[in-house]
């Protein structure tokens, strides 16, 4: 009984005093931004593996995404004899849900994950000590432009899946299944509102894009320089990501379109 | 890589970003790039509104002129007060003209209509409509056809 108590205190200040060394870690790297002529070419870098690789996975899902959302919605729209709502269906679900949710989740199962292995081997080969005793702050080096760059690309992704959801929708609703153009794209022009929905769906996806940076390189930080212990920790990136996406998913929901 | 590669790669990422934003503001929420233009606000009140929802259309002759500020319940007359802002290029409203709560089709949306009347002063920023027609309500109109009122 005593044991499972104790557990359960270990538990809990385990808990603490891991977000406690990530909240430290977040403020010490987003401070340490280096001098714009060393920063800049690091971050274009960063920028380069973990936005600009990421694109290709992302266009490819939004596409079969809106393609889907199209066939779907005009299965069920057809009943009522209202296909031509399917733009309306298909720009908001994919500017306010499933573009920042499903890129935050591709982001981190894409590029969250490498970003900690990156990290996490970096630790096990003592890259980051030997940066330490020459002088380098790895904070500064090595975790502030990975950080800034996947907060920076997670915005661009979303919007670029939203876009590319929609005209995926519009391939199958108007070309394929024969929607008038014409009230495909009034129908949405009507429904979406560029601040309540396209600029929320940002919002969301800026706090998506944060949230993943920072667990995936907190994750390879602060893992057991081993090879389990970076593959337990590249795991964790990805669940703890996903997990964290969607639950703030709910709480963003509920406080941008709650109405309450 | 060389680093000049990484930055045009880099750079049209961006691009791809931002061409992705200008796409979602005017071809997916019809935001147009002229400016929104100044509005005007003006009250009407209702008994019932029916399913009118803030940012609704208002119409003149079918032509939207302005949307749908807020509604709210007036709690001395049990009235919902609706605000409507108006475009300021429509400043010739006649005072005595009727609000009327309207349905686009037979299940579409709701909307207010503006009906003109004929009086020479126009309505002032901060009026009220003097008559007002509230939403049709089907449940009402069959009770009172089947009670023979």
């Amino acid at each position: 009984m005593m044991d499972a108590i104790a557990r359960l205190g270990k538990n809990t200040l385990d808990f603490l005093a891991s977000f406690g060394r990530a909240s430290q870690f977040l403020l010490g790297a987003l401070a340490g931004v280096p001098k714009p002529s060393v920063g800049l070419p690091l971050l274009l870098k960063q920028i380069y593996s973990v936005g600009v690789l990421s694109l290709v996975i992302v266009m490819v899902s939004g596409l079969f995404i809106g393609m889907v959302l199209g066939l779907q919605g005009y299965t069920i729209l057809s009943d009522f004899g209202s296909e031509s709502a399917i733009g309306q269906l298909i720009a908001l679900t994919l500017v306010r849900e499933l573009g920042p949710v499903v890129t935050a989740l591709l982001f981190a199962g894409r590029a969250g994950s490498a970003l900690t292995a990156e990290i996490g081997l970096m630790k096990a080969t003592e890259q980051l000590s030997s940066m330490e005793m020459m002088g380098v702050d790895p904070l500064r080096r090595v975790i502030a432009p990975r950080l800034w760059a996947g907060f920076l690309s997670m915005p661009i992704l979303a919007l670029v899946f939203s876009m590319v959801g929609i005209l995926g929708g519009m391939l199958v609703g108007v070309e394929w299944l024969g929607v008038f153009e014409g009230s495909f794209w009034g129908n949405m022009q009507a429904s979406v509102d560029f601040r309540d929905d396209v600029l929320n769906g940002v919002i969301k996806s800026v706090v998506f894009g944060f949230v993943c940076a920072w667990i995936a390189v907190y994750q390879g930080y602060d893992c057991v320089p081993t090879s389990a212990g970076i593959s337990s920790a590249t795991t964790k990136t990805v669940v703890y990501s996903s997990l964290a996406v969607l639950g703030l998913d709910f709480i963003l929901t509920a406080v941008m379109f709650g109405n309450f | 890589m060389a680093q000049r590669t990484t930055e045009i790669i880099v750079g049209l990422f961006v691009l791809a970003g931002m061409g992705a934003m200008m796409f979602l503001a005017l071809q997916v929420s019809g935001l147009s790039l002229a400016a929104a233009g100044s509005t005007y606000t003006v009250y009407a009140d209702f008994t019932d509104t029916g399913g009118l929802g803030s940012r609704g259309r208002v119409s003149m002759a079918g032509v939207q002129v302005g949307s749908i500020e807020s509604i709210e319940l007036d709690r001395d007359t049990f009235k919902a007060r609706v605000t409507l802002s108006i475009n300021s290029d429509v400043n010739n409203i006649p005072a005595d003209s009727a609000a009327m709560i309207r349905t686009s089709g037979l299940l579409g949306e709701q909307y207010i209509d503006i009906s003109i009347g004929g009086d020479l002063e126009s309505l002032q920023p901060g009026d009220n409509f003097y008559t007002t027609q509230s939403a049709m309500n089907i449940e009402r109109l069959i009770s009172n056809f089947a009670s023979g009122r």
